[in-house]
């Protein structure tokens, strides 16, 4: 049985999709998986260092596909779980070094190794985004609540359609639950309504995942934060398990409530 | 009083203005296309049978990620047939 890829997307840049790569990756893991993930932003090299691998790359993806070296000397070992590695993009070299054939024979070689292939695609809908989704099985594409975001997506939804990749997961990130309390953020069901795709998960906006790329250990490793949670459940409805969504609007504890109500900011 | 009306909220406007722009973008429909093609449809519906302009409604329907032109036309009841 061959790995499924997977390849994460959005249109726009910055909505978290490297973020999402590398928590999906840890998630699947930490769960007993063979993963590799595979960084397709070429000359904007970056899972390295959200994964904290950043001091141990010798060889990069156009190494591979130039026949510089083997697959197995490119893929690094993440050390803090059994089986998890990065092929890391090169970081001198342009998006016209690799086509999208190049990606298909590359994860054609990397399904008999592992589980899952994870593919972190650049931003926008040209050659790097094109050579992000050839190999894909299936394509997720992520938003941010936001008016710009959420046309994007729709843009890069219909670019997947129209190539028949069928119709993407969506994962909803950087939501805020007390704007959309407020009525001041698209709300989860706003956004589905719009997109009008299947949801596979909603993550909180979260001051740890900051804090986690600091460090470069990815947040769904650290048990209590809320993004992690929700990328850890993400990663169990990837395997196919049928997980309730996050509630999100938890109100918080009640020196939160209080501080709320008396418009105070809490910590 | 206008000034005591209370503005949509912030999260009701951009999803309002996003239904919209998908529309566009989707169907390549801008307003002005939109605008045009009603003016030929009135046109063209007017030569065979009297219809009320002001009331004719012509907009893109969607379900799901699919659109539909829709265009409600009522027609008057006239005993007179036009000619012209
Ligand atoms: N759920 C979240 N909460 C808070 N910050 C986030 C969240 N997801 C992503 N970020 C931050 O947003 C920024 C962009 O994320 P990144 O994964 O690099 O986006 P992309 O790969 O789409 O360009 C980073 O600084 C990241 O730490
Ligand atoms: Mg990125």
């Amino acid at each position: 049985m061959g790995a499924q890829v997977i390849t994460i997307t959005s249109g726009k840049g910055g909505v978290g999709k490297t973020t999402a790569v590398a928590n999906l990756a840890v998630a699947l893991a930490a769960d007993g998986q063979k993963v590799v993930c595979v960084d397709g932003d070429i000359g904007l090299r970056n899972l390295d260092v959200v994964m904290g691998l950043e001091n141990r790359i010798v060889y990069d993806v156009v190494d591979v596909i130039e026949g510089r070296c083997r697959l197995r000397q490119a893929m690094i070992r993440d050390k803090r779980l059994p089986e998890l590695y990065l092929i890391p993009a090169a970081q001198t070299r342009d998006k016209s070094a690799v086509s999208p054939s190049d990606m298909v024979r590359l994860c054609d070689e990397l399904r008999g190794e592992v589980d899952w292939v994870i593919i972190d695609s650049p931003a926008g809908i040209e050659r790097g985004f094109k050579n992000a989704i050839a190999p894909a099985d299936r394509v997720i594409v992520l938003t941010n609540p936001e008016v710009s975001a959420v046309r994007d997506a729709d843009r890069v939804i219909g670019i997947l359609e129209a190539e028949e990749k069928g119709s993407p997961g969506l994962i909803i990130n950087r939501l805020n639950p007390a704007m959309v309390r407020r009525h001041d953020m698209l709300s989860a069901e706003d956004v589905l309504d719009l997109l009008a795709v299947r949801l596979l998960g909603v993550v909180p906006e979260d001051e740890n995942v900051i804090v986690a790329t600091n460090r470069g250990v990815p947040v769904a490793l650290d048990g209590k934060s809320r993004a992690g949670q929700a990328f850890r459940n993400i990663a169990r409805r990837l395997k196919g398990e049928d997980v309730p969504f996050l509630d999100l609007d938890d109100q918080g504890t009640l020196w939160q409530k209080l501080s709320r109500l008396t418009g105070r900011k809490s910590s | 009083m206008r000034f005591f009306e209370r503005r949509p909220s912030s999260a009701k406007s951009a999803k309002d203005r996003l239904q919209l722009v998908l529309i566009h973008d989707r169907t390549d429909l801008t307003p002005a296309v939109l605008d045009a093609l009603k003016d030929d449809l009135l046109t063209a519906i007017s030569r065979h049978v009297e219809i009320d302009p002001s009331s004719v409604r012509i907009e893109v329907a969607h379900e799901g990620r699919s659109q539909r032109l829709v265009a409600d036309i009522p027609l008057r009841s006239v005993t007179r047939r036009r000619t012209g």
